[in-house]
């Protein structure tokens, strides 16, 4: 049998039963490959669950850099009887299955191509630990220490991370450090070790994050931090995976950096609501007094925020809404990933009414991109929805350091104080003096009688008087879209990197992918992989919507575009196609709405499948929309 | 209904202690049926602002929807307004509330805007305790939409194309009183003499301020039968007549005349109770609550100031809410700087 081979180049998985301490366990793997300045992303797939049903770990080691799922395991550790079957059958050929042997494998399980290691992990700390809990918790801590053995895993760095962990705990250090050794002397007694498969920090082939000190974090943390940094004052949520992490985090930031000095007082509020209709009445109401408020949720809160999304629109109130989205609809699959809000939050609420919208790819993206959401907002008095993931959300990406610039200043767009209404010569809420669609605000208690106005959804003329008149509406709302064309040149632009020289093309269309958020990984590595094969294709990742310019340029100027997303429907296609007038046919979606993100062999697969299918008859456009 | 409000005032109108005369609170010119009751409630709380002495601009006014969420319009024109959300005001409010204390919140919401759509949003602003004053003007119909019943219509209520309520009614002022309300008040809208103060001494109250107003629809439920007619109302009305003192004015007794329990709210201002019940107390929820009931059970509309906490606690003393309104906080307030964020990064290598 030929072993799978390769020098931090591989997959990893653990299977374990949720609730039983494998997470900070498996993090600590993680943590450690990371540590040894080895490219690693982490993901947990796991259920909603507390106590009981299936969870795994996924861990990619690549010395390329490339931080999304590759597909395929090639080292399973399977501690779950639940689920062994499968996860035996899902290791590639070659492949590794690290198992606890207490209890010998059953027959069915053996499978000729791959190589087994069974570590009597129960018995070992039945034997060793007198403590139950202690028993199970460190039955993960034991198996990391044979990882530690198999795969070259710097032992020291391990020892670091657990004495960082239990800080303030000291008495748990020796325990956990004495079940690294027992896994890792049991490895080296026992098995070849080092494997094929191994970590070698000496070898390195992606100078980009060496050089930049990449940090480990999730984006819901990075985006709490964004709104910290962004000053943000009023936070208003409803609990919902995957997005509670957000305001957990800014509630822990903000006890530690908002606390009034002088006072003890908090410069901040989070009200926990009573339902996410409330979470954006709350933000919609601190917005249009002038502080900076926002929330976050995912799928089901988006739908029921659409209603005051469409007010904030018509009202024209800044608010900035953070949605992790996960599977939809309703419940759906709540603790797994998609990219499926596009269209319900692009078009959110009723009446005509589109919204801005962000797609950050990286943990440093969420937080440049949720303090940039604020300043739009405010500039452009409107909803700003910054759409992230659950992939992105909650799991560890190893990401360029979070930048602050000292300068920065709040843009808080346009605001009208006493002194500027005393100076004003007229003033009407919703008079577009400056021709960009966006009007001069002001807030309540600014001035004694000038300035005040009643905000209401539609029925208004540019004085804000009350109005039902057909050519007041009208005005009102394509002025509106005008400051919709106004926010192209506000919002973030779309990211495009050099083609990548691809020596005999095997084909003459110019073949073009669009991709965002967390498909941004894979897709850069499937086009690799791709112009390995003789593919060139260019790339283009999406930041915002409205969408850029360019984006209009970059579709017709190639034959065929690949847009690359996590949905069935794939609603980014159709946001483009309905946005940019451009022909069905020249867009092909590549798809992957599992729940789990989706993996770059996926991506490489659909799209030379589209060029083996759609190759020959690809549609001419017609003069006027080429 | 009138179409022109006459700009023309009394030259010599009475100013208050702002130099503002009662035209300074006015609005534009309603919209609602002649006779509508909604009318009166925007005369009292336009009457109890100037009498009180508040700077129109440091009011802000919110609605939901519906006929009585229009009310905002047609008073304190120099005071911003949200009409927002149909049930959703009290959310807005909230937000806004914690956004700016220095202003003072005053809701107006009607009884479809409260009882139905917006249940949920007002127990928990009565949680909360957010500081406001919140007017329900309660007709026990829909008037927009042309005479359905609402959640607070009586049992038994004839409406306007001669169906019989089936359902009890809700009635809002007892739940406010059980989910633990600061304050609780009832009232009549054609009794401008107990509204009004009642308004001011909600406006002074620190914490969540409620006054459901019995305010008759004069198009969908004022005939016979209907039991918030005005007839129905002033017939079975049970009226307790209340007097404000205001913080500024100098105390020369702490009973004035008449009175059978004065209360005194936080910020030093005092409510009479007037001696129409003399064992009426005001700061007993339990005794309230019977009151209430009691009333209802024999078909009485007990109107008046029903229960009042003085030492209430409100949102920002809950959430321990900075004392400078937080959309005045600037960049050095909010933003902790490169050198934190730096070791932020460092924790995280």
């Amino acid at each position: 049998m030929k072993q799978i081979a390769g020098i931090n180049d591989f997959v990893v998985k653990f299977a374990n039963v949720n609730g039983t301490g494998s997470a900070s366990a498996n993090h600590l793997f993680a943590k450690a490959i990371f540590r040894m300045g080895i490219p690693v992303s982490p993901r947990n797939i796991f259920p909603s669950n507390i106590q009981g049903l299936p969870t795994w770990y996924e861990v990619r080691v690549s010395s390329k850099g490339y931080l999304g799922r590759r597909g395929g395991v090639d080292l399973m550790l399977c501690v779950n009887p639940q689920t062994m079957e499968d996860d035996v059958k899902s290791v590639e050929p070659g492949g590794y299955f690290v198992y606890d042997n207490t209890r010998p494998l059953a027959p069915h399980l053996k499978r000729d191509d791959i190589t087994y290691f069974g570590i009597p992990l129960t018995e070992m700390c039945m034997r060793e630990f007198k403590v139950a809990r202690l028993q199970q918790l460190l039955k993960n801590v034991v198996y990391v220490g044979a990882m530690a053995a198999l795969l070259e895993i710097d032992f020291r760095i391990l020892k670091d991370l657990l004495s960082d962990q239990f800080k303030g705990k000291e008495k748990l250090i020796q325990p956990n450090v004495k079940a690294l050794e027992m896994g890792y002397q049991f490895a080296q007694k026992n098995f070849p070790c080092p494997l094929p498969i191994r970590l070698d920090p000496k070898v390195f082939d992606a100078p980009h994050i060496r050089e930049s000190e990449h940090i480990l974090m999730n984006g819901n943390t990075a985006a709490a931090l964004g709104a910290i940094y962004g000053g943000a004052t009023v936070a208003a949520w409803y609990p919902i995976t995957p997005s509670t992490s957000v305001v957990d985090a800014f509630s822990q930031y903000a006890e530690r950096m908002r606390i009034d000095p002088g006072t003890g007082k908090k410069n901040f509020a989070i009200l926990q609501a009573e339902d996410e209709l409330a979470a954006m009445g709350v933000v919609v109401g601190a917005s249009w007094n002038g502080a900076r408020a926002f929330t976050a949720t995912s799928g089901p809160g988006l739908s029921l925020m659409s209603e005051f999304l469409g007010l904030a629109y018509f009202a024209e109130v800044p608010v900035v809404l953070i949605d992790v989205q996960r599977s939809g609809p309703s419940t759906g699959m709540p603790t797994r990933s998609q990219q499926s809000d596009i269209l319900a939050a692009a078009y959110a609420s009723h009446g005509d009414t589109k919204h801005v919208l962000l797609f950050p790819a990286t943990p440093r993206e969420c937080f440049d991109m949720t303090v940039q959401a604020f300043d739009l907002a405010e500039q452009l008095q409107t909803p700003v929805i910054m759409m992230s993931d659950l992939d992105l959300g909650m799991n560890d990406w190893m990401s360029p350091p979070l930048e602050w610039d000292d300068s920065y200043e709040m843009n808080r767009g346009k605001v009208l104080d006493a002194k500027a209404l005393d100076e004003a010569e007229t003033w009407g809420r919703y008079l577009d003096v400056d021709g960009d669609g966006i009007c001069y605000r002001t807030l309540p208690g600014a001035h004694p009688d000038k300035g005040s106005f009643f905000t209401r959804g539609s029925s208004k003329d540019e004085m804000a008087i009350y109005s039902e008149k057909g050519e007041d509406y009208v005005q009102n709302v394509d002025r509106l879209l005008r400051k919709f064309e106004t926010a192209k040149s506000y919002v973030p632009e779309p990211k495009v990197h050099d083609p990548i020289p691809v020596k005999k093309p095997k084909t003459k269309l110019k073949l073009g992918a669009l991709f965002f958020g967390t498909s941004a990984s894979p897709s850069y590595e499937a086009v690799e992989i791709l112009a390995d094969e003789g593919y060139p294709i260019d790339v283009m990742r999406i930041r915002a919507f409205p969408f850029h310019r360019d984006l209009d340029a970059f579709v017709h100027d190639h034959d065929m575009v690949f847009v690359i997303e996590q949905n069935r429907d794939g609603q980014m296609r159709q946001l483009i196609m309905n946005e940019c007038h451009i022909a069905p046919d020249k867009l092909t979606s590549v798809l992957n709405y599992s729940g789990t993100p989706i993996t770059a062999r996926t991506i490489a697969r659909q799209i030379r499948e589209a060029l083996d299918t759609k190759g020959a008859e690809i549609v001419k456009l017609h003069p006027e929309t080429a | 209904m009138s179409y022109y409000k006459p700009k023309f005032r009394h030259p010599n109108l009475p100013k208050n202690d702002l130099g503002y005369t009662v035209a300074d609170y006015d609005g534009s010119i309603s919209t609602l049926c002649a006779g509508c009751g909604h009318d009166s409630i925007s005369a009292a709380i336009r009457n109890a602002c100037f009498l009180s002495s508040i700077p129109p601009h440091k009011i802000a006014k919110l609605s939901g929807i519906g006929c009585s969420s229009k009310m905002p319009t047609y008073f304190l024109g120099k005071s911003h307004g949200f009409n927002s959300v149909h049930g959703r005001m009290p959310s807005v409010a909230t937000g806004a509330s914690v956004a700016n204390r220095d202003l003072i919140y005053l809701g107006v919401s009607g009884d479809g805007d409260t009882a139905s759509i917006g249940m949920g949003q007002f127990v928990h602003l009565i949680r909360r305790n957010v500081n406001m004053t919140y007017i329900v003007a309660n007709n026990g119909c829909y008037g927009l939409t042309k005479g359905q019943d609402s959640a607070t219509a009586d049992l038994g209520s004839v409406n306007k194309y001669g169906g019989t309520n089936p359902f009890d009614g809700i009635d809002l002022a007892s739940l406010a009183l059980l989910q633990g309300a600061s304050f609780v008040a009832r009232s009549f809208s054609g009794d401008k003499e107990q509204l009004e103060p009642l308004i001011r001494a909600a406006m002074a109250h620190r914490g969540f301020a409620f006054i459901d107003v019995v305010s008759p629809c004069v198009t969908f439920a004022n005939h016979s039968g209907s039991t918030k007619s005005y007839a129905a109302t002033r017939e079975h009305l049970d009226a307790m007549p209340v007097d404000f003192v205001p913080m500024r004015e100098e105390i020369r007794t702490s009973y004035r005349e008449g009175s059978s329990q004065s209360v005194t709210l936080h910020d030093g201002s005092i409510i009479h109770l007037m001696k129409a019940r003399e064992d009426y107390r005001a700061d007993d929820r339990t005794e309230a609550l019977m009151a209430v009931q009691s009333a209802n059970a024999s078909g009485d509309i007990l109107t008046g100031l029903l229960y009042l906490d003085p030492n209430s606690q409100d949102l920002n003393q809950t959430i321990n809410l900075a004392t400078k309104p937080l959309n005045k906080l600037g960049k050095d307030e909010l933003c902790p700087g490169s050198r934190v964020l730096n070791s932020i990064n460092e924790g995280l290598r």
